[in-house]
């Protein structure tokens, strides 16, 4: 790749998302905004190569899809009414002005796509690919790639849900303060579920898959940015940054599942657990605690300590159950068992878990007997914990999980 | 923008009769807030779907059928049509609907224009 070449994957990068939503704010048609967002990066990579990389790559850009845009719309513009609608968008719109040019309104256009693609009307498969064509600039194909489903559903997909923000009147824009803590909610929720998509694909998975991990990083990096007076994004970014600290461990070099007590923890990334725990503390030092710090705050804990044992399994459990009150899910409660199993002993963590298995909203999770099986091992009851990853094998899904469950089993067979 | 929402009621639910709607306190707010805000352009309430009758044509033959023309666990008991600006309003309108809130559901949908 030459210099000129590389500067344009560069801006593909850091201002593609920015292109795009400025031109949907512009022309409000989302298909001809990515469609001149493309066509300005085509002509970046002629022009720069001539005239120079410009001093702000992300001003060239847009004045050139939006220019691009008034050419498309002028040449479609039959009658007088069209002509006038023209004419107001190309208002103001004067020679390409690097000095000149003002972003002040740009920002909040990145955010106003980022909220109305994560839109609570929009089904959330079409959100996470909406988020990705859009604002992270991902081809159809390569999204298709990453959640494993052919080209033309996702293709569907993207067109079904910008037909709809078109018939259904949902806004371009950022909500109003009565409305934004939720829908905040909302666009993180879809950050989080991106990044997990790309941290349960391991085993031999395509590139794309975990390449989810770093584009949702990098958006939750921008949001942080657009948005940083807000504690629970913050503490988002943290939490992805310190899952993905441990993420190269989590599986060896034969592809098997290696669990937290038996990762390597010299090969975790120090830099990412660093900035991690420095985003967590500025975020806390807000004092408005929420479910992204409380997770990152238990990943912290997990990140920080020299071994199994060394880890403050007292402080998790506490944290656990302070999670609870922002998310009263069966899941948290098993995790905590996990940590009170650690922090006190086997036998109470057990206790939890016989509690949750009582209550049966876990019913067909191959997690719960897994917890189970995991007390039992450690307490010596080893043919009761056989019984249980027998259990929990039955229901099991992930391969590499499976091969883990069934070297448990071996081992508690062969005592 | 116009939407319409179709106001749901599960199937063997109450069914208030028009005094007693204008009797109850969750009703008439919701009646006071978009009468104060004038966005309601037109509706109806309507009677139950057993009272529907389906009409159907076939070749030269109508077909009648007696009931809603599909069985389901809510029945669409009324519907209103508003004028908003954008989806957000319509959502905040149509999540203080009195039905919304008792068992049944607002299904909004965009006029087309």
């Amino acid at each position: 790749m030459n210099d000129v070449e590389e500067a344009v994957a560069a801006a593909f990068r850091e201002e593609w998302g920015q292109v795009v939503a400025t031109l949907i704010r512009v022309t409000g048609d989302w298909d001809l905004a990515e469609e001149c967002a493309q066509d300005a990066f085509a002509q970046a990579l002629d022009r720069w190569r001539c005239d120079g990389v410009p001093r702000r790559p992300g001003a060239w850009l847009t004045t050139t899809a939006r220019n691009r845009a008034l050419d498309v719309l002028r040449r479609e513009a039959v009658g007088a009414q069209k002509l006038r609608e023209v004419a107001v968008l190309a208002r103001g719109e004067g020679p390409y002005d690097p000095e000149h040019e003002d972003d002040s309104g740009v920002q909040d256009d990145r955010l106003r796509l980022i909220f109305t693609c994560c839109h609570p009307a929009l089904p959330i498969e079409a959100r996470v690919a909406l988020t990705l064509r859009t604002l992270a600039g991902l081809t159809t194909p390569e999204i298709a790639r990453a959640f494993l489903v052919p080209e033309t559903t996702m293709a569907q997909r993207l067109v079904r849900a910008k037909r709809k923000i078109r018939n259904a009147g949902i806004p371009y824009r950022v909500p109003p303060a009565h409305l934004l803590p939720e829908r905040t909610t909302g666009v993180l929720g879809v950050l989080y579920l991106l990044f997990n998509e790309g941290y349960a694909a391991t085993v031999g998975a395509d590139l794309v898959r975990t390449n989810l991990c770093a584009e949702a990083i990098r958006l939750a990096r921008v949001l942080t940015r657009l948005m940083p007076d807000e504690p629970e994004v913050l503490g988002l970014l943290a939490l992805l940054l310190l899952h993905d600290a441990r993420r190269g461990t989590r599986v060896d070099a034969a592809g098997e599942l290696v669990t937290l007590e038996d990762q390597d923890r010299t090969a975790w990334d120090r830099a990412s657990i660093d900035e991690g725990a420095a985003l967590l503390e500025t975020a806390l030092r807000r004092g408005r605690p929420g479910p992204y710090q409380i997770q990152a705050a238990i990943a912290a804990c997990h990140a920080t300590a020299a071994t199994t044992e060394d880890t403050d399994w007292a402080d998790i459990a506490a944290l656990y159950g302070e999670l609870e009150r922002f998310v009263p899910s069966a899941v948290v409660r098993l995790n905590r068992a996990v940590a009170v199993g650690m922090a006190e002993s086997p036998a109470a963590g057990l206790a939890l878990v016989a509690k949750l298995e009582r209550e049966g909203e876990l019913e067909g999770y191959h997690l719960l007997p897994a917890t189970r099986a995991d007390l039992l091992r450690r307490m010596g009851r080893t043919p009761e914990a056989a019984e249980a990853y027998a259990r929990a094998l039955e229901q099991v899904e992930n391969d590499a999980e499976r091969r883990f469950l069934e070297k448990r089993l071996a081992e508690c067979r062969s005592v | 923008m116009k939407y319409v929402f179709f106001i749901c009621t599960p199937v063997g639910g109450e069914e208030l009769s028009p005094e007693e709607i204008a009797d109850d306190p969750r009703f008439t707010s919701y009646i006071e807030e978009v009468r104060s805000r004038d966005v309601v352009k037109g509706g109806a309430r309507l009677r139950p779907s057993t009272d529907a009758t389906t009409v159907r044509v076939q070749g030269d033959e109508v077909l009648l059928s007696d009931g809603p023309f599909v069985e389901s666990k809510e029945y669409v008991a009324g519907f209103d049509i508003v004028e908003v600006a954008d989806l957000d309003e319509a959502i905040a309108l149509a999540s203080r609907h009195p039905a919304a809130l008792g068992g049944g559901s607002v299904e909004v949908r965009p006029v087309w224009e």
